[in-house]
């Protein structure tokens, strides 16, 4: 079992759930974040600043092994383009998972 | 977030867009539509005269539409009109309500979030700390006769109000304002001084001490205030349009110069002196900036209306063009930005509107609606240029845009009611109504008030950077203010 972790930009995370649901995910969790990746310049009311940390918005989704390619590739082309920031999606192994609702574990719970 | 860099053409555009606006009322005179004989027509009623059993010289007719009436004997056993008195309670509340909470939230919606609660309890600070200078001593100073530089210390700790209280009258009221307590008035003028220093505040944010910051408003306060509000509002003062005495006669209705020239180039000197910021960073909520932009929208017509210091026919016209002007800046600001760099923003048009409401101040008792749009379209592309254009090239961190508004702003409000007054409303006539001389005066008054100011407010600066110190350190400045200077915080 994996879960697979990415920082997307707020903008598109309407468009990674409707991917995600696409590839047939039943679920994910969403918090706010910030964080850096490329060092970059902006500037605001004339004043051009170094931008120390970008809002972003993280994406945690529960697959089966076997999905995992497929939700990395979904999340890579709803989320791609827009800032040149340096952003990545992880995939990571999970020992247990357990419904709360209904106790279930492992494979039913996913 | 990326935006399209500035073009040529948009500059263009704009200044054919301001003389345009600007020279429309020249030609579009309301007296054109008038008869030759409209001069025997009956003026409006004039205001209330006081009902007072003491001496009172009598008001000159000349003087009756004068924002401020000429100062007459002392008055006593005045019984107040009731209606100009509910409507001056009225603006003492709305134009407090411009500081706190108004222009709080208006500066910590724009500061990052680390910084919110040291820029909103600034507005906060300021405004306990002024009312008691000004209960003190600094009313004082600006509303009583003295020299034409400074006033007397006849109501200093406020001796003397309401002492005439024999045979049933309500007392002794100033004679600035001879139809309600002189209470009342004190409370009025109060709010005044409050909001200006509190303006000062959106220049040095994110990097002023707390403790620096209070001992330059007591300062400043003291001895920049107080004289300049003499200088054009006191009895004797030397600017003072309704005083016949006064070296110029300079018309600033609500405060042009003496709250928004005064601040926004105090606020350019304690910029400089503080230096930029090592890092700046996008408004952290912006709908903070919009609350305090509409109470401040809604609190100037106790700023602007409650200048006329009476309810009646001026007061009507002074809110009038108030909400004329300030809603035609908004909309230059926001079209312009629009054309500049591809979308409105909302920080865009609530600046607009500020600097709308900032540049019909001066103007706000005696232009008419037309030199009130006018106003406000200048005003829209001259506050944008600065803070845009200016700001940019001359290098100063003006963080919250004091001096790009509220100078430029004020500067030009002021300069622009030297040419579209109208004697019908205010008692002196402007540019269009054939007296280029007012222009002059209304330079002067400007020129006058910024050389003061820049000399004296350096001058606390110096005092203070020497002895306390007026910067934060570098790492309070990186960490935030309120966890280092207020040990609190905004999640």
């Amino acid at each position: 079992m994996k879960v697979v972790v990415a920082a997307i930009e707020p903008l598109q995370l309407h468009r990674a759930r409707d991917a995600l649901a696409w590839v047939g995910v039943a679920g994910m969790t969403v918090t706010e974040v910030k964080g850096f990746g490329a060092e970059h310049t902006e500037i605001y009311r004339a004043a051009e600043y170094a931008v120390r940390f970008v809002s972003k918005v993280k994406v945690e989704v529960a697959v089966p092994a076997h999905l995992a390619d497929k939700v990395v590739a979904a999340i890579q082309e709803a989320a791609g383009g827009g800032r040149s920031d340096d952003r990545a999606i992880y995939v990571m192994n999970f020992e247990q998972i357990t419904r709360i609702r209904t106790g279930e574990t492992d494979a039913a719970a996913l | 977030m990326s935006f399209r860099p500035a073009n040529k053409s948009c500059v263009l555009l704009a200044c054919g867009l301001l003389l345009g606006l600007v020279a429309t009322p020249l030609f579009v005179h309301p007296s054109m539509a008038e008869d030759a004989t409209a001069a025997a027509v009956a003026k409006p009623a004039p205001p209330a005269t006081p009902a007072c059993a003491g001496a009172v010289a009598a008001i000159p007719e000349s003087d009756k539409y004068a924002a401020v009436p000429a100062v007459p004997a002392v008055l006593t056993n005045c019984t107040p009109n009731s209606g100009d008195t509910a409507w001056m309670l009225t603006s003492v509340a709305l134009v407090l309500l411009m500081t706190i909470p108004g222009l709080g939230l208006f500066y910590g919606g724009m500061v990052r979030k680390k910084n919110v609660v040291d820029t909103v309890m600034t507005s906060f600070a300021i405004t306990a700390l002024v009312t008691f200078l000004y209960a003190a001593v600094t009313y004082s100073l600006s509303f009583t006769p003295g020299t034409p530089f400074i006033g007397g210390l006849s109501r200093a700790f406020l001796q003397g109000i309401l002492s005439d209280v024999t045979n049933g009258g309500i007392g002794n009221p100033n004679p600035l304002a001879p139809t309600i307590p002189e209470t009342v008035y004190l409370c009025f003028q109060m709010t005044f001084a409050i909001i200006t220093p509190a303006l000062i505040a959106g220049a040095f944010a994110e990097r002023m001490k707390f403790s620096a910051m209070l001992a330059f408003m007591t300062l400043w306060a003291i001895f920049v205030y107080a004289p300049v509000a003499h200088w054009v509002w006191g009895p004797d003062g030397f600017l003072n349009s309704a005083n016949s005495d006064a070296m110029f006669h300079v018309l600033d209705y609500a405060g042009g110069t003496v709250v928004h020239v005064n601040s926004g180039v105090a606020g350019l000197m304690c910029a400089l002196m503080l230096g930029r910021r090592k890092n700046t960073g996008p408004a952290h909520n912006i709908v903070l900036t919009f609350i305090g932009a509409s109470l401040l929208w809604v609190g100037w017509f106790g700023f602007n209306a409650g200048s006329a210091v009476t309810a009646g026919v001026q007061a009507g016209m002074a809110m009038t063009v108030t909400q004329i002007a300030t809603a035609v800046a908004a909309l230059t600001w926001m079209f312009f930005e629009w054309l500049h760099r591809g979308k409105p923003t909302l920080l865009g048009i609530c600046s607009g509107a500020v600097a709308g409401l900032v540049a019909i101040t001066p103007a706000s008792g005696f232009v008419g609606p037309a030199g009130a749009m006018a106003i406000g379209a200048a005003v829209g592309i001259v506050c944008y240029i600065m803070v845009t254009w200016v700001k940019a090239a001359l290098g100063y961190d003006d963080a919250l845009d004091c001096f790009g508004v509220h100078a430029a702003g004020g500067a030009t409000g002021a300069i622009l009611t030297g040419i579209f007054a109208i004697n019908q409303y205010g008692g002196t006539p402007g540019l269009i109504e054939g007296n280029p001389g007012q222009v002059i005066s209304q330079l002067i008054g400007v020129g006058i008030v910024i050389a003061y100011d820049v000399v004296v407010s350096l001058i606390i600066l110096f005092i203070i950077k020497a002895t306390i110190g007026l910067r934060v350190s570098d790492d309070v400045e990186q960490g935030g203010l309120d966890l280092a200077l207020h040990e609190e915080a905004v999640q």
